[in-house]
């Protein structure tokens, strides 16, 4: 019966030319049921003329309002394929990138054992990461679903770079503010290649203060950026198993050096420009 | 005064291919749908769950179909206006400006919007009404302007006894969705229009007035979301009065196979991607477009319009049908 909507339709459009087969395709192949979750949940096929569209559009309307995070998103996933694709051999190289990649666990609100990650001694990895959390007002839940990425598996890895960035955060000791923002950008941006990384640490100094400036370039930009080159793939890492371990042997292991200086908090205080 | 100039620029821009296809309809097609002799009456179908219908090239139940149009309207309202003006350049302005030029409403007229949501034609409707009586009242004034003595003798004493107000143009917005009727309010009040303008939550197949109600039926780019389009126009016939006008905007088909191509590339490749970057929602103009293709085309609507009881149901295409006004009268 749907195929024989699926041809009646097909015969009724009539689409013929070669010029937009690509549209003919879309009609005549599926019924709507599957032009969405083809690949994976929240999956939405794209052509690449509409990539393209999709990334100029969203990097403009993420530059006008940068608290449009699903534009970012957007860039992200549409302009981060190749560096998706070396990212995942990255993880495959290392035993436990194998492991999160085969075991894709997601980190959400309801994975996470809150009260038992509450119990954990101080200093050590859950106990932090919690403690970020409550301070800087987030949740693990806030990170927007995967949906232009045209492979299941780069979509998983898309997906965890984006849940893995607040642990970054605690990682590397940075609060939610402008500058600690920028500061994990830029380590990201040398760790993942991602140009949405990139395009986020070229121009998140631009909002900063001048004074908040100063501290980016001299100490906390180079610690970042050298961090980024020798630190091991953060996305190999199956955090979801390493909540009891102390902060600093996490740190140890992933060769990345404790901030230069810690900064305060996020209080309730509008980000600076 | 804009009503003239805009008539102007919007016949030069939009009508490259005009055609305006009259038939008098001197009986009624045979065509099965409600008969409008059941007024009052609502048929009422117990199968709506069982019943399937289109949302966008998806298959649904009747009853989902409902819920899913709702949905879509309450996440797009905040960006409604801004999303037509991206996807069609402007002219959907020019597409509402014709069908007001078509319309061409006397002071005193009584309009139903239906889907009426963000009320860009009532607006209109108020605004060309009122262009309309200053235009009276000026003829009026220029001919005073040398009055013989019998003029004046019997003008004073008419001015005593006030000329009776000539009866208020209203226009009624009704809508499904309650988000749209709230963009609309407030922009309404933005606009400071309040006078013989009111908002009113109701579904185009059951509307909530009384037979014989007004003088003009519109309903603008909305009667492809509705369910049941054949109830739609049964009510649109019943609250009509007689000699009342039904007026649709809707897109259409597109004739001209170049023009279609164009039109199809630019549907299906922009402007879900225009959803998804302005107003943060690629699926609900992905439904958008869909619901284009599963309207029936300028003929079969025309011939639907004509199984709800009206006459002389006319089309005309604007944009080389990529919208087309239908109308018709109920005698």
């Amino acid at each position: 019966m749907a195929i024989l909507n699926r041809v009646l339709a097909t015969s009724r459009h009539g689409y013929s030319n070669r010029l937009v087969l690509c549209i003919r395709q879309q009609h005549s192949s599926v019924s709507s049921d599957s032009h969405y979750d083809r690949l994976y949940p929240g999956h939405i096929h794209t052509y690449p003329i509409q990539k393209v569209l999709l990334a100029v559009g969203s990097g403009v309307a993420a530059l006008q309002n940068p608290y449009r995070h699903d534009m970012v998103a957007v860039l992200g996933e549409t302009t981060g394929y190749q560096a998706l694709m070396a990212l995942r051999e990255r993880m495959k190289r290392d035993p436990e990138g194998c492991t999160v990649l085969i075991e894709r666990p997601r980190i959400r609100l309801s994975t996470l054992d809150m009260s038992k990650m509450a119990s954990l001694p101080d200093k050590s990895f859950g106990k932090e990461y919690l403690r970020f959390l409550e301070g800087n007002r987030v949740t693990p839940d806030s990170r927007a679903n995967v949906k232009f990425v045209d492979n299941e598996e780069l979509a998983y890895v898309m997906q965890r770079y984006r849940e893995v960035h607040d642990l970054l955060h605690t990682l590397l000791g940075m609060p939610t503010n402008m500058l600690g923002e920028v500061a994990v950008k830029w380590f990201e941006a040398v760790q993942t290649g991602l140009p949405m990384c990139f395009l986020g640490a070229i121009l998140g100094p631009l909002r900063l203060s001048s004074s908040r400036l100063e501290p980016l370039v001299t100490s906390l930009g180079p610690w970042a950026v050298r961090n980024g080159r020798q630190a091991r793939c953060v996305l190999s890492i199956f955090y979801e198993r390493r909540w009891e371990q102390s902060l600093e042997d996490l740190r140890q292991e992933l060769n990345i050096e404790p901030p230069p200086f810690v900064m305060a908090t996020r209080q309730k205080a509008p980000p600076d420009s | 005064m804009a009503a003239p100039v805009r008539s102007l620029f919007c016949r030069t821009v939009c009508g490259f291919s005009r055609h305006i296809n009259s038939s008098v309809s001197s009986c009624r097609a045979v065509r099965s749908s409600c008969p409008p002799s059941i007024s009052g009456g609502r048929s009422f179908s117990d199968g709506a769950a069982n019943k399937t219908t289109h949302f966008g090239f998806e298959t649904v139940s009747e009853g989902e179909k409902t819920e899913r149009v709702y949905k879509v309207f309450e996440s797009v309202a905040q960006k409604y206006d801004l999303m037509n003006d991206a996807m069609s350049f402007g002219v959907h302005r020019l597409w509402k400006d014709s069908l007001l030029h078509a319309m061409n409403p006397q002071p005193g007229m009584r309009l139903l919007d239906v889907a009426g949501g963000t009320g860009d034609i009532s607006f209109r409707f108020l605004e060309y009404v009122r262009s309309q009586e200053e235009r009276v009242a000026r003829r009026v004034a220029r001919a005073n302007q040398t009055p013989s003595w019998q003029d004046i003798s019997t003008g004073f004493e008419a001015r005593g006894q006030e000329a009776v107000e000539p009866r208020q143009s209203r226009a009624v917005v009704c809508d499904i969705n309650k988000e749209m009727l709230k963009v609309g309010k407030q922009k309404a009040d933005s606009m400071a229009l309040d006078r013989g303008l009111s908002w009113v939550v109701g579904n185009a197949e059951e509307l909530p007035f009384e037979d014989d109600q007004f003088d003009v039926y519109t309903i603008a780019f909305g009667i492809r979301n509705v369910t049941h389009i054949d109830m739609a126009l049964t009510e649109a016939f019943r609250v009509l009065k007689p000699g009342g006008r039904f007026m649709c905007l809707e897109f259409s088909k597109v004739a001209n196979p170049l023009l279609s191509q164009l039109y199809n590339a630019y549907s299906f490749q922009v402007i879900p991607v225009l959803g998804e970057v302005i107003a943060g929602d690629w699926k609900s103009y992905q439904y958008l477009v869909e619901s284009i293709r599963k309207f029936p085309d300028q003929e079969t609507f025309k011939g639907m319009i004509e199984g709800a009881g009206f006459f002389s149901v006319r089309y005309s295409n604007l944009t080389g049908g990529v919208v087309a006004i239908h109308s018709g009268f109920k005698l």
